[in-house]
C-alpha cells in the first residue's frame, strides 16, 4: 500500500514507539514566542537540565508587543516584563532571538517561511495553534501547549499518537474575487469548527496546486479552526521557487540534493485516508462569518440562517447564542451592514501578497469616513517591502493606518482592540466572543472583502468593486 | 504532577458547545509568566460583566452548584493552544472535565496537568447535564468508568494506556523523555 505525504514524514521522525502508548516523535524545528514559553523555561531550570538542542529553536516576540513605537520601552508593565523575560531566557540558553527592533522580527508563522526556516519534510512545533501554517510547505507542523514546549526543550521530542488522516481536494477554478481565505472559510463552514478534530488534513486538488505559497499558508493556517491538528500541502515547483535563496534555505549543491528529496514528498496514488472530502472550487463565493466560531460563515451575498431552518437543536442553540452576542438577526443578509473597523493583519493574512491584494482594490480611492482601518504587516520584512513597492503611499492616501509587525488586534493582547459592541471586518482567524477585545464583534473575511468594507464602511461584495 | 485518584463529586454543568480557550481564559490574562492564579479569571467574561460585577446567572456564580467535575458541551477547549486554559480550570479546583469530545491540544494540555478529560457519548452527556444539583458522579480512572452514583448508570471511557499510568502515578512526559536522551541521540546520528 502506498504512503500518504503525512506518513512519509511521520515515519522518518519516530524515534521509538511506546507499547500501548504514543510514539516518540522527533522535532526538527521549534519556534517560540514570549507568551507560551516563560513557564517552560522555568520548568527546565527547576529540573536543573539544559536545553537539549537550542540551535533547533528560533524565537521572536509577536503576541504581546505594541505595534506603535517599538523602539521605545513597552509601556504596559506586564507586557514589558514578559518580552524581557523572553530575551533573558534566550540569552541564557543560547536560543536565537529575533526580538523587537530586529529586521527579522515578526509574527512567528510569517517569519519562519519568509526566512526559509520552514522546509518540506520537517516536523515543526510552536506553542501556538496556528503553527499549522507551516504545513503549506509539506511539513508536519502543529501547535502545542507549554508543557509540550518544555518537553521539546528537554528532549527535542514529543510523545504523540498517530492522528487520523483526512484529504480535502478542491478541484476546478475559483471565480473572480474568490481567494484562499474564502476557500478555507468555505471548508470550515462545511465541516464545522470541530469537524476535523482528531485528524491531520492534507489539502490537494487542482485549485490548491494553482495557489501561491502565501495563499497556501492562509489555507493551512486555519486548519485548526475546524479542529484539525494541522494541515499540509505537498511541495512542488511553486514551493521550491518561493524558498530558493531565502536566508536559511539550503544553498548550492545542498539545495539540489534537498529539492530531489522534497520531490518525493507527496501522497502515493494508492495512499489511504480515513476521510476524503471533495470541494468544487467554482461553488465558492467570497465568504464572511456572522457568528462566534469560524465555522459560522456564509457567502457574502447570503443570509444568516433562519433558526427554524436549523434542524439540530444544539446547533440552533449555538447559532442563537452567537447571534445574540453579534447583535444580528436570524434570516437576514449581512450585505450593507455598517462596520466601524477593518483589521488587516494576523498570521492568516498579513503577508506581502495579502497587502498587494488590498492595495489593488483601494488604489486611488479613500476609505469611508465611518470606519477605522488598520494594517499590521506580519513582519519587519513585509513592512520594508510595502515601502519598497510604494504600497504604503497607497494605504496612506486611502486613510489607512499602518502599524508595526505583531499579532495585534487578532487576539487583542496589546492595546489594539475593537471596542465593545462595534463591528470589525477582520482578515484574522478567530471570531470568538471577545477575541478582538471584550464585547468586540468580528466578521472574518478575505483581504479583498476587508478592503471593500474599508471603502464603503459596510459589508460589501468585493466583486462589485473590482 | 500529583497522582490522580478516584473522584466522587457533584458536577458543575455548562451546557454550551464549542467552548473555546478565549472564553476559558481571555488573552489579556496571558501576560503572566507563572502557572499559578489563573483560576480567578476562569471564564472571566462570562463570569463578570464589564464593570467587574458577577453575572448572576452564570453557573460559577451560582452558590447552589459546586464540585470537582465540570461537564460541558461538545468540542470543549477549541481554539488557541494556550495551556493557561487547563491551568485556570485546574487552579479553580476542577479535577475532571467531561464532554462528548475535546479539542486535541486542550486534551493534551489537560492531561499534562493532571486534569482528566473524560469523553462520554452524547446521550450520557445529556444525562449528566440534566442531573439534580445534589447528585454525585464518580470518575474511576483505574477502571476507566464514569458513574452516576444515584442510579448506577455508567459509561466506560478511553484513555491511552501510557497516559493512564502517568496520571495514576503522577509521572510526567518530561521525566520519561529525559530518561531516553541517549536513544534520541542515537536516532539523530542515524539520520546524518
Amino acid at each position: 500500500m502506498g504512503k500518504s505525504l503525512f506518513d512519509k514524514i511521520w515515519d522518518k521522525h519516530v524515534v521509538k514507539s511506546i507499547p500501548d502508548g504514543p510514539e516518540v516523535l522527533y522535532i526538527d524545528c521549534h519556534l517560540i514566542h514570549e507568551v507560551t514559553s516563560p513557564q517552560a523555561f522555568k520548568g527546565i531550570e527547576n529540573r536543573g537540565v539544559s536545553l537539549f538542542r537550542p540551535k533547533q529553536i528560533l524565537a521572536t516576540a509577536d503576541h504581546n508587543v505594541p505595534t506603535l513605537n517599538q523602539h521605545l520601552p513597552i509601556k504596559d508593565e506586564l507586557s514589558r516584563k514578559q518580552v524581557q523575560m523572553l530575551s533573558d531566557n534566550c540569552a541564557r540558553h543560547g536560543v536565537e532571538l529575533y526580538g523587537l527592533g530586529h529586521r527579522y522580527q515578526g509574527i512567528v508563522h510569517v517569519i519562519g517561511p519568509e526566512l526559509g526556516v520552514t522546509q518540506p519534510g520537517m516536523t515543526m512545533v510552536c506553542g501556538d495553534s496556528h503553527t499549522s501554517t507551516h504545513g503549506a510547505f509539506g511539513a508536519i507542523a502543529f501547535g502545542i501547549g507549554t508543557s509540550e514546549v518544555e518537553m521539546v526543550f528537554a528532549s527535542q521530542c514529543l510523545l504523540q499518537s498517530h492522528p487520523k488522516l483526512m484529504r480535502i481536494s478542491v478541484e476546478g477554478e475559483l471565480s473572480k474575487g474568490v481567494v484562499a481565505k474564502d476557500i478555507i472559510l468555505y471548508i470550515i463552514a462545511q465541516l464545522t469548527s470541530g469537524g476535523a478534530t482528531g485528524y491531520f488534513v492534507e489539502f490537494a486538488g487542482s485549485a490548491i496546486r494553482a495557489l501561491s505559497m502565501e495563499a497556501r499558508m492562509t489555507i493551512c493556517n486555519m486548519s485548526i479552526e475546524m479542529g484539525a491538528r494541522g494541515g499540509m500541502i505537498a511541495p512542488d515547483e511553486t514551493t521550491f521557487a518561493y524558498m530558493k535563496g531565502r536566508p536559511f534555505a539550503p544553498q548550492g549543491t545542498e539545495w539540489d540534493r534537498k529539492v530531489a528529496e522534497w520531490k518525493e514528498l507527496y501522497s502515493d496514488g494508492d495512499a489511504i485516508f480515513d476521510e476524503e472530502i471533495f470541494i468544487d472550487a467554482a461553488a465558492i463565493e467570497p465568504m464572511i462569518t456572522y457568528g462566534t466560531n469560524p465555522g459560522l460563515g456564509i457567502g457574502v451575498t447570503g443570509s444568516v440562517p433562519a433558526l427554524d431552518k436549523v434542524p439540530d437543536e444544539n446547533e440552533k442553540k449555538v447559532i442563537a447564542k452567537a447571534l445574540q452576542y453579534m447583535g444580528l438577526e436570524a434570516g437576514k443578509p449581512l450585505l450593507d451592514m455598517p462596520v466601524q473597523h477593518v483589521f488587516i493583519g494576523s498570521c492568516t493574512n498579513s503577508r506581502i501578497e495579502d497587502l498587494r491584494m488590498v492595495a489593488g482594490v483601494i488604489k486611488g480611492r479613500h476609505k469611508h469616513d465611518g470606519v477605522n482601518v488598520m494594517i499590521v504587516p506580519g513582519s519587519q520584512q513585509v513592512a520594508a517591502q510595502i515601502v519598497e513597492e510604494g504600497l504604503d503611499k497607497v494605504f496612506e492616501a486611502a486613510g489607512f493606518v499602518i502599524r508595526q509587525a505583531g499579532c495585534s488586534a487578532c487576539l487583542g493582547m496589546n492595546e489594539d482592540k475593537v471596542p465593545a459592541g462595534e463591528y470589525c471586518v477582520s482578515t484574522s482567524n478567530r471570531n470568538f466572543e471577545g477575541r478582538q477585545g471584550a464585547g468586540a464583534r468580528t466578521l472574518l473575511a478575505s483581504p479583498l472583502t476587508a478592503a471593500a468594507a474599508a471603502l464603503t464602511g459596510k459589508v460589501t461584495d468585493v466583486r462589485e468593486l473590482i | 504532577m500529583k497522582a490522580f485518584t478516584t473522584i466522587s463529586s457533584r458536577i458543575v454543568p455548562l451546557p454550551i458547545e464549542n467552548v473555546d480557550t478565549d472564553q476559558i481564559i481571555p488573552a489579556r490574562f496571558l501576560k503572566a509568566t507563572t502557572k499559578e492564579g489563573f483560576g480567578e479569571n476562569l471564564f472571566r467574561d462570562w463570569r463578570y460583566d464589564a464593570s467587574g460585577a458577577p453575572v448572576r446567572d452564570f453557573i460559577l456564580n451560582n452558590p447552589l452548584y459546586e464540585g470537582q467535575i465540570l461537564v460541558a458541551g461538545k468540542n470543549f477547549g477549541c481554539g488557541s493552544s494556550r495551556e493557561h486554559a487547563a491551568w485556570s480550570i485546574a487552579d479553580y479546583g476542577f479535577k475532571v472535565v467531561v464532554s462528548s469530545f475535546f479539542a486535541d491540544i486542550f486534551r493534551n494540555n489537560a492531561l499534562n496537568n493532571g486534569l482528566l478529560p473524560v469523553v462520554v457519548t452524547d446521550a450520557f452527556l445529556q444525562k449528566l447535564l440534566n442531573l439534580d444539583r445534589m447528585d454525585t458522579v464518580t470518575v474511576d480512572l483505574a477502571a476507566q468508568t464514569i458513574t452516576i452514583d444515584g442510579t448506577g448508570e455508567q459509561e466506560g471511557f478511553a484513555i491511552n494506556g501510557y497516559k493512564k499510568t502517568c496520571l495514576l502515578n503522577g509521572y510526567d512526559d518530561i521525566d520519561y523523555l529525559l530518561s531516553i536522551r541517549p536513544e534520541i541521540e542515537t536516532y539523530e546520528q542515524s539520520r546524518k
